[in-house]
């Protein structure tokens, strides 16, 4: 157990040393996500009310993560990291665990500054909105990461993430929009864990399927 | 085979006399579809697991054809759906039909899975990836349900209307069974149809490898 989680914790640490040194997934998300949230002021009409802006908000989140997700598996693929991880004397289900925390971390990130921008631009943000973030990026970093695994080892890539991606974030999609706009958000957040605990679970379960040769 | 396929769509034409309205016919049709469709993606599911547990490599064309199955009698459930829509509400598409949305997002899902296939070279890499992902096309099938109910109370508070319960008089319940048992079997038909043809490409190929 102790091996375990010493693995994970040794795979996270490499993701998050090397975005640290090449700074290149971090500032591109930041960016991103604010520019699409001044975008989406001249896509809303002036009068749209704060279902848009929160609905916007999340789809901002989740193309944010896109971006993300496609780029933790790039190294792995172009410089064969993946097969030095799969040598490794590690049980296979820990890279998926560390490359989740790791994109959870980036994820985090992100959201430090989108939900300040959010707040600026739009409509101040409530403790259900965060907790709603907090959970759904725990899935999307979950689901992301397994289905990153099986995008790379495909032709197209880029093109497949997305579109194996979206049905299975449109339950995320619900959960925090209910979360953000419902008046008891409870509901939707503990479906949101809901989401979460099945979606782990069966990620943890089957990456080990999904990276082997 | 072709004759148990021939039985079947002899059997739809029959319940079509005994009900009510002209529009309400539809019904037969439609739900049997969809339950065939649900049917195939969860045969699909159950051999995407006999393949990663088991390892038994002929369920990668049986999950594959299946879910191309499930696929065509999913665009099928839209399709009936969308015009049972315009007959009983005069709009071709409604986001408070629940089945509808899940249909909708399922057949999202599962065209992703061709993608999938299409952009992976052959092999044991690509049958175990699409197995995985069959298989969370079962789980997201209950929780995309469950969803698109929380969306529901969100986006339309007020429910427009109502599905058809399942209180049906004898005989209407009789002609759904046996639409029911038509489409399964059709469905089942063309699965080994199909089945049986992959299974020959596939042969076919490894014969022509050989011979090279």
């Amino acid at each position: 157990m102790i091996g375990y989680l010493s693995d994970v914790t040794a795979l996270a640490r490499k993701d998050l040393l090397v975005e640290l040194r090449s700074r290149d997934t971090v500032p591109a998300m930041l960016l991103f996500v604010v520019a699409t949230l001044v975008v989406f002021h001249f896509a809303l009409p002036d009068d749209s009310s704060r279902l848009a802006a929160a609905g916007m908000l999340w789809i901002a989140l989740l193309f944010t993560a896109l971006l993300a997700l496609v780029r933790s598996f790039v190294a792995e693929r172009d410089e064969a990291v993946i097969d030095g991880l799969l040598l490794a004397p590690c049980d296979r289900s820990a890279i998926w665990l560390g490359k989740t925390l790791s994109v959870f971390a980036f994820l985090a990130l992100a959201e430090a500054v989108a939900l300040p921008a959010f707040a600026l631009f739009y409509e101040p943000v409530t403790w259900e909105l965060i907790a709603g973030v907090a959970l759904a990026n725990i899935g999307i970093a979950a689901v992301g990461t397994l289905l990153g695994a099986m995008a790379a080892a495909s032709r197209a890539r880029e093109l497949l993430l997305p579109l194996l991606f979206l049905p299975l974030a449109i339950p995320l999609i619900v959960g925090g929009v209910g979360a953000t706009l419902a008046e008891n958000p409870g509901r939707y957040l503990g479906f949101l864990g809901l989401y979460d605990l099945i979606f782990a679970i069966l990620s943890w379960a089957s990456f080990e399927y999904v990276v082997t040769e | 085979m072709l004759l148990t396929a021939g039985l079947g769509l002899a059997l739809l034409w029959a319940p079509e006399d005994a009900d009510q309205g002209p529009s309400q016919r539809i019904f037969y049709i439609h739900v049997p579809i969809a339950l065939t469709a649900y049917a195939c993606f969860g045969w699909a599911a159950w051999k995407a697991f006999r393949l990663l547990w088991k390892g038994d490599d002929r369920a990668d064309l049986e999950s594959y054809t299946a879910v191309h199955i499930g696929v065509i009698f999913g665009l099928l459930t839209l399709v009936t759906g969308s015009i049972w829509a315009k007959i009983s509400w005069g709009v071709w598409w409604t986001w408070s039909e629940r089945q509808l949305v899940l249909f909708l997002i399922l057949f999202l899902f599962y065209s992703a899975y061709f993608m999938l296939r299409y952009s992976t070279e052959p092999g044991p890499r690509r049958a175990r990836t699409s197995a995985v992902y069959a298989l969370f096309g079962a789980v997201l099938l209950p929780v995309s349900f469950l969803a698109i109910r929380l969306a529901d109370q969100l986006l339309h508070p007020t429910p427009l209307f109502n599905r058809d319960g399942p209180q049906m008089s004898a005989s209407m319940f009789i002609s759904f069974c046996v639409c029911l048992a038509a489409m399964l079997t059709l469905a089942g038909a063309i699965y080994l149809i199909e089945l049986t043809g992959k299974r020959i490409d596939a042969r076919l190929r490894e014969l022509r490898e050989q011979l090279a």
